[in-house]
Order: structure tokens, then sequence, then C-alpha cells
């Protein structure tokens, strides 16, 4: 079905909300868009709940633009702050239980390609560091090991932040955070090299610096989870609130994170690097023509 | 495997010829998943469901299951059955007492999504220190979450609430989880007779679409389906929608039992209608309650049985109803709780009239001569008598 249910339909367009029709007419649906042409429809750019300056919603309208097949695509989230703009975008959107996205993920995948199985029906998990590498570590890792067809992004704001500021797995060491009174004791868990032991066929660290660039890992790390299993993307979305980042330094702090930890680092199998050369050269041809 | 054919809901559960097996417990739940046209199974090791797990995974081996995954542990495995039934499959999974309680925030969730899968818990102690035998205090955690929750009473009942429990749970005006619970080992362990339908035919598959909620698979407008979570919305708001979805779960949770009546023959099962005193049980202990009954009419005593199958939705006013001429009440029960005790007393005006056990727990047995004991006393027999055997 895909595209039939972003249709209005007839004699209907002139009830719709203006930004329902500008996200038919100009949105991500049925046609590939560029992260320039954000600006045309409405997705995250009014209403979201997220804190003024936060880097995450900036981050997940990004993805939104991203994605290969948004009228084919559902994303699961968790408990946290990514959720909160999650469910406010035009694509289906499930708000499990606590750190529970990769098993539901898991079993929504499964039961998409029994039902579709000559369509690509894309899962993507966003979640935070709490929901991924805390509370639901053993469900993203053995998702991981079943070698699941769906993409994982963990959008790493290295603090519990909608629940007020609470150190997590993901939290630098030293750093005083409520529930962590004499500062983290160990380190930050290195979850690419995890997803990597694990099974992840892709597996990228970004500072979202660079539009296009996170644009096109969502894209490798969708197209490769169709095909070849389960792909994983660290993403670093800092904290404004918890971490007292003034919101127009908020990307100056990216930059200055991405140079200390988060230097953007792509790792995919023989196979995906193949595949995703095949196909980016096919798109580059149609571009030509 | 032989080849299946689709015959109607109807025609499988109540008309089709069936033919007398002797099996266990766990065979039983297999026999039935055998015929449901599963899609998806996924379960996590718990002794004593594993049986009924593994008999699953061997029917996933030959063709008659989609699907089949040992998940992590059992919040992965009820979490993934969520994903499963919210893509539009029809899934089975089973579990145990620790397990139960293990997945019960994923388990707690599913009426409230209403995601309609059958879930078969084969009730285990829960409590320290650690015993694996069949006390059936999990089910008091079930009985209070939206769920429909059957109560098995032996192999033939875990066939037909099974097998039902799909039908049942995918109706549109019910569209909620069931729940098969049956005491592990005493029943999951032990055979008896059950008389199956052919097991070449088997029910239609889900149509995720005849559904209140629909599946979250891209197929279905508006776009914006989750645009109005209730979440998102000011504290008011989501007490309201809360409170009113609540409301319709347990109002689904009430529909359900003109289904079971339909497929089940009844919320209840009553034996000499006409008692004063009587044996109200569920599950095993309707077993012992049942022997009970019949020992107790050897000896000409006026007893009778009223054996609770379905447990959610209760039947106040098949309970009242029944009861309304009895003189005593004694409600024998595998858990320390009481937790149906507390339901019968709720369920009519006099409840002073019900005696609050025997129970035994820890996955002891019950034996007859405890409620014997008991129906001695409600007709005012001081000298204990020896059951006639």
């Amino acid at each position: 079905m895909g595209l039939e249910y972003v249709r209005i339909s007839p004699g209907f367009e002139k009830y719709m909300p203006r930004d329902y029709v500008d996200l038919v007419k100009y949105g991500p649906f049925g046609r590939k868009v560029d992260v320039m042409d954000m600006g045309q429809f409405k997705e995250l750019v009014e209403e979201h709940p997220m804190c003024a300056g936060c880097y995450m919603a900036y981050f997940i309208r990004v993805f939104y633009t991203a994605l290969p097949n948004p009228e084919d695509t559902i994303v699961i989230g968790t408990a946290g702050c990514a959720r909160l703009a999650l469910s406010q975008a035009a694509v289906p959107f499930i708000y499990g239980n606590y750190g529970d996205t990769n098993a539901v993920a898991s079993g929504l995948k499964r039961a998409l390609s029994i039902r579709f199985p000559d369509k690509h029906k894309d899962v993507v998990v966003i979640a935070g560091d709490g929901g991924l590498i805390d509370i639901g570590f053993g469900m993203t890792m053995h998702s991981w090991f079943r070698r699941e067809k769906f993409t994982t992004i963990m959008v790493d704001n290295e603090v519990y932040g909608n629940t007020g500021g609470q150190e997590s797995g993901m939290s630098p060491k030293g750093v005083q955070l409520k529930m962590a009174p004499l500062g983290k004791k160990f380190d930050k868990i290195n979850a690419v090299e995890l997803a990597k032991t694990a099974g992840c066929v892709y597996v990228a660290r970004i500072s979202p610096t660079n539009p296009k660039r996170i644009a096109k890992t969502i894209r490798r790390a969708i197209l490769a989870a169709r095909h070849f299993g389960p792909t994983f993307i660290h993403a670093y979305t800092s904290c404004n609130i918890e971490y007292s980042i003034p919101t127009r330094e908020v990307l100056a702090d990216a930059r200055k994170r991405e140079k200390q930890d988060f230097k953007f680092y792509e790792w995919m199998t023989d196979e995906v690097k193949e595949f995703l050369e095949e196909v980016e050269r096919k798109e580059k041809q149609e571009v030509k023509k | 495997m032989p080849e299946q054919r689709v015959v109607e809901p109807d025609y499988l559960l109540l008309e089709a010829p069936r033919e007398k097996k002797f099996i266990t417990g766990s065979q039983a739940f297999a026999e039935a998943v055998k015929r449901a046209n599963v899609d998806v199974a996924i379960a996590y090791p718990i002794t004593p469901q594993s049986e009924t797990m593994h008999l699953v995974g061997d029917l996933y081996a030959q063709g008659y299951v989609k699907d089949y995954y040992r998940a992590e542990e059992e919040y992965g495995a009820m979490s993934a059955i969520a994903g499963a039934v919210r893509g539009g499959a029809r899934a089975f999974t089973a579990t145990s007492g620790p397990g139960l309680l293990r997945g019960l925030e994923a388990i707690v969730s599913w009426p409230g999504h209403r995601i309609p899968a059958v879930l078969g818990v084969m009730t285990r102690v829960v409590n320290a220190p650690l015993s694996i035998q069949p006390d059936n205090v999990e089910i008091s955690y079930l009985l209070n979450s939206g769920l429909v929750v059957l109560h098995a009473e032996n192999q033939q009942d875990v066939f037909d609430f099974t097998l039902a429990g799909f039908v049942i749970s995918e109706k549109v005006d019910v569209y909620l989880p069931v729940v098969v619970a049956t005491e592990g080992f005493f029943v999951t362990h032990a055979k008896g007779y059950v008389e199956l339908p052919p097991e070449d035919m088997k029910l239609p598959p889900r149509d995720p679409y005849k559904a209140p909620v629909p599946p979250t698979d891209c197929e279905i407008p508006p776009a914006r389906i989750q645009r109005d979570a209730p979440v998102q919305k000011s504290n008011f708001m989501s007490y309201l929608i809360h409170a009113v979805w609540q409301q319709e779960v347990w109002s689904a949770n009430r529909r359900a039992a003109k289904w079971i009546k339909h497929y089940l023959g009844g919320l209840i099962e009553v034996v000499n209608p006409d008692a004063e005193v009587f044996v109200v049980a569920s599950g095993c202990a309707a077993a012992q309650g049942r022997e009970a009954q019949r020992y107790a009419t050897m000896e000409g005593l006026n007893v009778g049985l009223i054996k609770v199958k379905s447990l959610r939705p209760f039947p106040v006013d098949e309970i009242r109803e029944a009861l309304k001429n009895a003189k005593a009440v004694i409600v024998p029960e595998h858990n320390i709780v009481g937790w149906l005790a507390k339901e019968v007393k709720a369920a009519i005006p006099n409840s002073g009239i019900v005696v609050d056990g025997p129970r035994v727990y820890g996955g002891m047995t019950l034996p007859v001569e405890l409620i014997m004991e008991e129906i001695y006393k409600a007709f005012g027999i001081k000298k204990e008598k020896k059951v006639v055997v």
C-alpha cells in the first residue's frame, strides 16, 4: 500500500490543515528529498515538545528526511526524550515499555516479513543511551546476536534527560550528575565496539555537525539492515539542559565533542560495502539522467 | 505435516469430529497451537513451561508455525510478542511463576495496546524459598490487568481454552490478550484424555484490519497516526484519555463473556444446582472439588460444585444466581492468599457463608479429605468421616 496512506482523499483538500497538505506535497513520501528541502514541509518544525536548543530534536528532524522509504517505515522508541519528538512525526511510531525497543522491533520486523514478504518494511529503533545500553542492554545485544534485520540508532545525550539528569552508562567518567553525587565511577561504554562484536553489519559513530553526512549515514544503515542484518548508529545529541550548554553554543559543543570523542567513524562488512557502493553508483547515474 | 485446510472457528471448535487421545497438558497446548494457524511463537525457558514451548518449536520445524525463537528473557519475549502482534501476526507464548513476573510489565501493557495474543501460564511458586511446584498465587497478579483469564482444570480444558482463546481474543468487540492458566506439572506433565478435532484443519488466518486498533504496518491512514498520543498532552488530558481507555479495556473484557459462553459453554459449570453446600473452585482445585462433590453425594450429602472457567471476566451474576440458596460455600485453592475466595465473597451479598479454604501452597497437592472436612463442618457433622473410595 505504501503511498496510499499519505494521499489526501479527493474533495478534502481544502479542509486539510496546511501542514498536512505541505507534507503530502513537499514531504519525503515517495520521493528522495535532500536535507536542504526540510523547510518545505512541517516535520518537527513546530510543536515538538523538546527543550529549546535541543540537539536531539535537530537530529531527529534530519532523520526523517533521510529515510529511504518513509511511507513504509515504522519507528520504535522507549521512555526518554527522543520519543517526545518521534511521536509527533508522520511516520508510525511505537512506544514500548522501559528499554524494550529491540525486543519489540524483533517481533514487529518478523511479523512484517511474514505478512509482506515482497516489500521492504523498514523498522528503525531510536532510543537514548539509558534505554539501549542500560535498562534495555540485554534486549539490544540479543537483537544483534540474533541478526535481526533492523537499524538501531542511539541518540546519546550522556544522561537521563527526561527523568531529570541521572548518570547513565554513557555519561563520561568523572562527571557529576544526579545519582552520581561523587562523579561517575567508570568510563563511557564503548557501544560501537560492542555492536561490531555482537554482529552488526554496519556501524557508525557521529557527532551530528553535518546534516548531509547524518542523512547519508542513516540511509546506509537502513539499506544495509534490509538485506544483511542489524545496523547501529551512535549519535551524540547533547543535553543542553543537564550539561548547561547555552543554546547558541550547542553546535559549537557538537564540534568540540566531535574532535574529542565522536570523530566520524564508519565500519561495515565487505558485502555491505559492495552493496552500498552499487546502490550509490546507480543513484548517481539517475541524478545525471 | 499434513496439509491443513482453513475451516470456520465455529466448525473447528464446536462441530468437527473429535478423536480421543491420551496426552499431557503440554501436548494439549501444542495440539491447540497446531490448529490455530499461529504466525509467531517466542518464548524463554522456565520450568514447568519449557516443555510446551519445545513442542511448539517442533511445530515450527514442521511448518505449522511460521516463526519461532528462544528469547533473551521473559521481558524480551513478552515485548517481542507485542511487536509481532502489532505488526499483524497471530502469536503464542507461555511462561511460569517467576518468568511471568519478569515479563509482567510487558504483559500488563498488552490490554492497553489491544494485543490479541494467547499466553499460556503454567503456574509455579513465585515467592522464596525457591520451589518449582505448581502454586498458583501468580494468577492474582493477572486478575487486575485487563487480560481475559481462563483457568483450565485438565488437559481437555487446556486444549479447548487455548484454541478458543485465539478466536475470542481476535473478536473485534474483545481484542484483548487471553491467558490460559493451568497448574504446572499437575496438568502439564500428567496425561489425560483429550478429544481433538482433526489436525488437517486450522483456523482462518488473523485479519489484522478487522480490529478496533489497526496494526502498525504502514498500510492504514492517516499518516500522523500518533500525532495525538495522550502522553504528549497536558496532565488533565493525559489522565482523562488514560481513564477512558482503561474503562474501554474493561468493557471489552466484559464483552468477552458472550464469546466464552459460545465457545466454551459458559463462564462456570454447575454440578447439582439444588445443593445446600457448594464447592466453588477453578483449575486443579476444581478437579479435587469435583471428587469431593462425588464423595459427598455417595455419603448422602447434598453438595454441589461450581467450576469457575473464566476468572476475567469474572462471572459475578452467574455465581450470585447459582449460590442464591446456598448455606455454605467452600473455596479450595492452590495458593496462600485466597484470591478466588475474595472474588466469590465480593460477588455475593451474604459473604459470611464463604469458607476461606482449604488452601495448600508451595505446590502441595490438595487432598480431597481437606475439602471433605470443610463439607462436614458445613453440615454440622462433628465426627470426621473417612472418605468412601
